[in-house]
């Protein structure tokens, strides 16, 4: 059985999926998607302390060895993003019987779970994997499901920003699929391992590099690196709350682990980094995307919209830490991968509960809120805080490790410019706050209460993870440590 | 009840968030929860007091936290120069809890229950930050102070408070990220450490042009030390309740910017690396330039809480500029001073509180003449004015007497200027306050005005401050030998 959990990691919720037909009761239906999300979580918790304790695990998919069969590869870098994903992805589901009652027809929430499970199969098959075109299989099951996840929004709108997300999507998609078949054209396997074996025999190809441009444009589609970002705000902002919480936290950091994945496991370190321009482009890109999109943040009358601008400015600084290329800034990267996923996770599902309440996530909506619904909007301050990179949250860990990251490779004018960008959250981050403190509540609304248990529990625990991890760093920044030492070759 | 002096250290950062759970819990009964707030600010003062004789008696008290990061751990030291702001602030936490009752309850105040908690969690970075171990729990406290005093500025609710609050945040939020936390990691980076080491961090070998960079962004990144052009925050704070301003914006707060500035010079550069980086007298010359122009500003506020706000900007400069003069007196001066402006300074402010309370003025033209009704507020107001200004019988003479020493030892003939034309500018700014309040103004016509003083609290508050004003002066000998204590730590540690 053991031997069996890389596999089970992702088997389980892919035939999960179509059992909550057989279901059809929401509440049956969402115990079954919690239990299995739950699994994954336990599963993932158990691949994360097997790769620690010995290495790396490779599994041979119905006993074909690689590189003939499907290979599926748990190494320290995919573990931590499976703990992620599960995590996060359990979380959330806990509080969606309850939102999704509000914002999704009752005849879908079947549907609903459904896709749910699909499009987290998708994501931990990304994950572990250790076939490119297994990647991309899973990457197309889980952005379709994702595509179909947003439509479900109560507002028609977002059809429209499902639809916009489709198409950016795919095209990204179908960079991938070219640059995989590139590379399966010039060596003939699809495995990583063996690619990274075969590829530098083709270096200096035209067709290589065709295929490493491919990819990339492809996957900043997918990871909404400025200035491909376009389908992102509408997606998180006209989606269930909870598909929003579920995605933000968790689809573009797949898309993240992509690049690393193919730009160090796949191409090599060498090859990514010398055959284009690489560190350059995305660190003006990543600075750019960090000022642009903050600053939008500040002009957003929609909470959900300025949050999610503000997703693109957080991936710009994954991506500068990115571009640093030692292995304090992947640590870096790979740091704010797991502390942003708890930041936006805790905020958007916070404003699920505001809009349970409320039914609008508009700022103006805000006004009063401190008062009417004070755990709520204190979950939504303490996420604010995390994301400002305060002290005693996780988002001054991430901080602290981007800034030393920038020093010690000289780079100080980077340095200043991230602690700059990052002023610019406050603004956005109090703008909230001073509406909902300092405004009287809206004559037209009413009286409103505090959001139920079901929703402040989940959001409380995101929230206390914020803390906790940002006290007792060893987990995340030992796993970071690690996975990036181990991706840059040194010996851990 | 005989606890360890470790865990008494331990108990000064804890029990003030303890506190504030309790007050939460008791909130819907005044009494109770101002009984809570006493007896947690009694207890905290026995403990320092404590901490304060074992200091003495030459034992080393020092607890050790976990790592937030690797090789970053929370951990706490007793020295000197911590001991004289523990001392400070937690005495003065037990007289302006005293002053807040009588001042919140006559003045009606809404949301007392939040202002009390939000109040000990302040308290309790400020004990943090005093007994820090290392510049990142230093960090990690004054942030967190930083945060926690956010509701206390903004406690009025309105407009007005909303844009000071902004004020405030802005500027102690954005110095703290953008310089502060950037000078920490370059420090982290050259150094190697960031323990508070006597003598320094740097080590013989370090490059002075980064070294005086590095100072450059400590000087800005302290935004609570108020240097100009990061001063706005203090003025833009005075919309709090006066026990706000009196005890944070006169004490807690303002007094944790210039101990770090202390801490930074002594603990981190050590004076001898600061006499030779060649940043440090441009910085002085900043540090003079604001102790001038604020004094000048302070002369055209009608205010008298803008008044004393800007003041309290040039008394900042004073231990600034005695921080980065490297020498023993200058040190001396500006760990006294610390002590005797909060003694002064928030004896001002508890006046200003009275006359806000039992006259309802707040404009100093209005204040003609309020001497008759209230002698005993104006006469405190009076003497903590001279220990403003540095003049016996208050204990401000020491500290400029130190802080004048200071610049004469290292010949920094300008900055001798500035401090006595400062000097002066206090004269001008304070005095004439208490002499207008007595001996102008209209004259009563029939017999004798109604004697009108603030609520008996308030009263007793204001009166214990300024006694201590004088005692200090009188009696500054166990100040002046922690003062003294704090340069002669690296002398023990490197056997001269």
């Amino acid at each position: 059985m053991l031997a069996h959990l890389p596999i089970l990691q992702v088997i389980v919720p892919l035939l999960a999926a179509p059992f909550c037909l057989i279901l059809r009761r929401a509440l049956l239906v969402w115990l079954f998607a919690l239990i299995v999300s739950g699994s994954a979580f336990l599963i993932s918790i158990t691949l994360l302390q097997q790769v620690l304790a010995s290495g790396t695990i490779s599994y041979d998919l119905g006993g074909w060895s690689p590189p003939w069969g499907i290979e599926y590869r748990i190494d320290k870098l995919s573990a931590y993003l499976l703990l992620i994903i599960s995590a996060i992805s359990t979380v959330v589901l806990l509080a969606a019987r309850i939102s999704i009652q509000k914002e999704i027809p009752a005849d879908r929430h079947t549907l609903f779970y459904i896709l749910y499970l699909l499009s987290l199969a998708g994501m931990l098959g990304i994950i572990a994997t250790g076939d490119i075109f297994n990647v991309f299989v899973f990457l197309e099951i889980s952005s379709l499901s994702a595509y179909s996840l947003i439509a479900l929004g109560k507002d028609r709108r977002a059809l429209w920003a499902s639809y916009q997300y489709l198409i950016m999507g795919t095209i990204g998609a179908t960079f991938i699929l070219i640059s995989i078949g590139l590379m399966y054209q010039m060596t003939g396997t699809l495995n990583m391992e063996d690619l990274s074996r075969r590829l530098p025999e083709v270096a200096q190809t035209r067709t290589l590099f065709a295929a490493f441009a491919f990819f990339i444009v492809g996957v900043c589609l997918k990871l909404a690196m400025f200035p491909l970002h376009l389908w992102l705000p509408n997606a998180y902002s006209y989606a269930p709350s909870i598909v929003t919480a579920f995605l933000a936290a968790t689809a573009t950091k797949v898309a993240i682990y992509l690049l690393i994945r193919f730009t160090f496991s796949v191409f090599g370190i060498s090859f990514s980094f010398t055959a284009l321009p690489l560190q350059t482009i995305f660190l003006l890109l990543g600075l750019l995307g960090i000022f642009v999109a903050s600053t939008a943040a500040i002009y957003q009358e929609n909470v959900k919209h300025l949050f999610a601008y503000s997703s693109i400015a957080q991936i710009g600084y994954m991506i500068v830490g990115y571009s640093i290329g030692t292995t304090t800034g992947l640590m870096a990267t790979l740091l704010h991968l797991f502390n942003h996923a708890l930041m936006k996770s805790a905020l958007f599902l916070a404003l699920g509960a505001v809009i349970y309440r409320i039914g609008s996530a508009q700022l103006s909506a805000f006004q009063g809120l401190g008062r009417q619904m004070p755990f709520t909007m204190a979950a939504i301050v303490v996420g604010g805080l995390s994301l400002i990179g305060v002290p005693l949250t996780v988002g001054f860990v991430s901080k602290w490790y981007l800034i030393l990251a920038t020093i010690e490779n000289g780079w100080w004018p980077v340095a200043v410019l991230i602690l700059l960008g990052s002023l610019l959250a406050i603004v956005y981050v109090w703008r909230i706050v001073e509406t909902a403190y300092f405004k009287e509540p809206a004559a037209s609304i009413g009286q409103v209460k505090e959001a139920p248990l079901a929703f402040l529990v989940p959001v409380w625990v995101l929230v206390a993870a914020n803390i906790y991890f940002g006290i007792d760093t060893r987990l995340s920044i030992q796993v970071a440590q690690a996975a990036s030492q181990s991706l840059f070759g040194v010996a851990p | 009840m005989s606890l360890s002096l470790e865990s008494m250290l331990q108990l000064c950062i804890i029990l003030p968030l303890l506190t504030t759970a309790g007050i939460v819990a008791t909130g819907r009964h005044p009494n109770l929860r101002e009984g809570v707030t006493i007896t947690a600010s009694l207890v905290i003062l026995y403990f320092v007091i404590n901490l304060y004789n074992g200091l003495n008696q030459g034992e080393s008290i020092s607890v050790q936290w976990w790592q937030l990061l690797p090789g970053l751990q929370l951990s706490f030291t007793i020295e000197p120069l911590g001991m004289i702001f523990a001392l400070i602030a937690s005495f003065l936490w037990l007289i302006t809890t005293v002053y807040s009752i009588g001042y919140m309850r006559s003045h009606k105040e809404k949301n007392q229950t939040r202002f009390y908690a939000f109040f000990a969690i302040a308290i309790g970075s400020v004990m943090g930050i005093a007994f820090a171990g290392n510049l990142f729990t230093l960090f990690i406290f004054y942030e967190v102070l930083t945060l926690s005093t956010y509701p206390l500025v903004t406690h009025a609710g309105t407009e007005k408070a909303k844009k000071g609050g902004r004020i405030y945040l802005g500027i102690l939020l954005s110095t703290s990220i953008v310089f502060f936390l950037l000078a920490i990691v370059s420090t982290w980076f050259v150094a190697g450490t960031l323990d508070f080491k006597p003598g320094g961090v740097f080590g013989p070998m370090v490059n002075t042009a980064v070294a005086g960079v590095i100072l450059v962004l400590f000087i800005f990144g302290i935004g609570k030390a108020a240097i100009m052009p990061f001063h706005r925050w203090l003025p833009a704070a005075m919309v709090a309740p006066t026990p706000v301003s009196a005890l944070l914006h006169a004490v807690a707060v303002v007094k944790a910017g210039v101990f770090t500035v202390l801490k930074v010079c002594v603990f981190i550069f050590g004076i001898d690396l600061l006499r030779i980086l060649p940043t440090t007298q441009a910085l002085l010359y900043l540090a003079g330039a604001t102790v001038l122009i604020a004094s000048l500003v302070a002369m055209r506020q009608d205010n008298l809480k803008a008044r004393l706000a800007y003041s309290t900007v040039s008394q900042l400069g004073y231990v600034t500029i005695g921080a980065l003069l490297a020498s023993s007196s200058g040190v001396i001066g500006s760990s006294m001073h610390i002590a005797m402006h909060a003694f002064g300074k928030i004896t001002l402010f508890f006046c200003a509180g009275a006359i806000l309370v039992a006259a309802h003025k707040s404009k100093i033209s209005e204040m003609r003449g309020l001497g008759r009704q209230m002698p005993i507020t104006m006469a405190a107001f009076f003497i903590a004015s001279l220990s403003i200004i540095g003049v016996p019988p208050a204990g401000g003479t020491w500290s400029k007497w130190f802080l004048l020493v200071g610049t004469l030892e290292t010949q920094q003939w300008i900055l001798m200027a500035v401090l006595m034309i400062s000097s002066l500018l206090n004269i001008a700014y304070l005095l004439p306050i208490p002499f207008h309040a007595f001996f102008s103004g209209k004259q009563p016509s029939s017999g004798s005005v109604a004697i009108k003083e603030a609520p008996l609290p308030s009263l007793i508050a204001l009166c214990t401050t300024t006694v201590a004003c004088v005692f200090l002066f009188v009696y500054p000998q166990p100040l002046y030998e922690l003062a003294t204590a704090i340069l002669e730590i690296p002398e023990i540690a490197h056997g001269k």
